[in-house]
């Protein structure tokens, strides 16, 4: 295949970086991310409703949409995969608007959240879908940090080495799903067949 | 009459789940790679090739291709013949999960109440038990451990017997597109048709358990699932939604028996990490 320039950046990432990123550029991520699910979502933005202080601080931080699999003795983490990012859409918005950076998942996002992501500079990555062993093996380290009630839900503290992702939505509202969607959608009219 | 005892089945079901979690079926690795060689797409390629290599890690390491293990759903069929002792199929099974899920480092996403407390109940169980009594003495039992992101954008629709064909084709396509790239395509697509509201879904999610690819025994079902699978695959939405040629590797129906005013519809989406296995005892 064609040769692309994979851009190495080092997380937390700088607003800079934010800015200069667009949607279809590949990108290697090393430092440290924040899992958080479903349920984490929900404790962390009714935390942000009420203005109580947020428990751990996600300012200028990217959240990884995963639940890990338990690790094996040896490794720092089972499978860890992203979950379908759609889900955390109710919840996005405010948490972009106190300060958080960028989401690491899977899948389209809701208008209101590319919205929010053009308003407070934030970058959403794609990491692949259903590779939880292959992702694996770029966690180095990894801490349960919040909600350890939650189980797989809880907030993890991870150190990642070269975490491969796609610029799936820039902060100017580029969106690599419609793109390419587009470009390999075929509609019956130019059907040869 | 054949008995067997319940810890039989306890041992099976939880060989079963570690199974179904490292080692992904020659029928889907297979659709994968050829989905990667007819791939035009260079994100569709990308991610192709670190499915390919996920699949290879998994088996290896004994790791699993997915965290989410997955909802335990189990397709039971029992021999009328067949005596259980010593104990309760529905326990024997459940402790066939527990075990699995916990010897396995597999991920344990089910809760305990739907809506309000969302409790983990922190052994994966209950299990989706689905039982069938069969003639004969025998026991086979499969898993298929059923990811939520894949779960979650499937759907159900009665429609109308004026539907007919065109209304199928559509109900299916509209949740096609409105799932995109939320369940990790290229998708499989388990289709039900008929029975009632509450069988349509069974088929939907029994439809997942043919060897994939492989198409129904009556040819007007057989022609229906290739038309929907070229159709889902000029989509353009591709793998992971990124865009490209294969968003989905099949289209499985199962159809029943209906009432002369329904025709029920149910579309299981599965994800390409379509785990699947199955033992006779």
């Amino acid at each position: 295949m064609d040769q692309v320039a994979i851009k190495k950046l080092n997380t937390p990432l700088t607003q800079e970086d934010v800015l200069s990123l667009r949607a279809g550029d590949i990108v290697s991520l090393s430092g440290t991310i924040y899992t958080g699910r479903d349920a984490a979502h929900k404790r962390l933005v009714n935390t942000l409703k009420k203005g109580d202080p947020m428990p751990i601080d996600l300012t200028g931080q990217l959240i990884y949409y995963a639940g890990p699999c338990p690790a094996k003795p040896g490794h720092p983490i089972g499978s860890v995969g992203p979950t379908t990012s759609a889900r955390m859409d109710p919840y996005t918005p405010l948490l972009l608007e106190y300060g958080l950076r960028g989401m690491i998942g899977k899948g389209p996002r809701a208008k209101q959240v590319v919205e929010a992501m053009k308003q407070y500079g934030a970058v959403y990555f794609a990491a692949v879908g259903g590779a939880g062993a292959l992702i694996a093996e770029c966690v180095k380290s990894a801490e349960i940090v919040l909600y350890e009630d939650l189980g797989p839900e809880a907030i993890y503290k991870l150190g990642i080495e070269d975490l491969v992702c796609v610029v799936a939505i820039d902060t100017y509202g580029n969106n690599q799903y419609e793109i390419g969607k587009s470009e390999y959608s075929i509609h019956d009219e130019e059907d040869s067949e | 009459m054949r008995e067997i005892s319940a810890d039989i089945i306890t041992k099976a079901v939880e060989t079963l789940c570690l199974q179904a979690a490292y080692d992904l079926g020659a029928d889907v690795e297979k659709l994968i790679r050829e989905a990667l060689a007819k791939e035009e797409s260079a994100f569709g390629i990308r991610i192709l090739e670190n499915i390919v290599n996920n699949i290879e890690i998994a088996r290896r390491e004994e790791m699993p291709i997915c965290q989410d293990t997955g909802l335990a759903a189990m397709f039971i069929e029992i021999g009328q013949d067949l005596h259980i002792k010593d104990g309760f199929i529905t326990d024997a099974i459940n402790q066939g999960v527990r075990q699995g899920y916990e010897k396995g480092y597999l991920r344990k996403s089910v809760l305990a109440d739907p809506l309000f407390s969302r409790k983990n109940t922190g052994d994966n169980t209950p299990a989706m038990i689905h039982y069938d009594i069969v003639p004969g003495d025998g026991l086979h039992i499969a898993i298929l451990p059923k990811g939520g992101g894949s779960e979650g954008v499937s759907a159900l629709k009665m429609l109308r017997p004026a539907d007919g064909v065109e209304g199928v084709k559509k109900f299916v396509m509209d949740t096609i597109l409105e799932a995109g790239g939320k369940p990790c395509p290229p998708i499989i697509v388990g289709i039900g048709i008929g029975g009632s509201m509450d069988k349509v879904a069974f088929l939907a999610k029994k439809a997942l358990t043919r060897e994939a690819g492989t198409h129904h025994s009556d040819p007007r079902y057989a022609s229906l699932e290739q038309t929907l699978l070229k159709e889902i695959n000029k989509t353009g939405i591709g793998p992971n939604g990124l865009g490209g040629r294969n968003t989905a590797l099949a289209v499985h129906i199962e159809d029943y028996p209906t009432h002369m005013a329904c025709l029920p519809v149910a579309v299981n989406v599965n994800c390409h990490a379509a785990r699947y296995k199955e033992i006779n005892l």
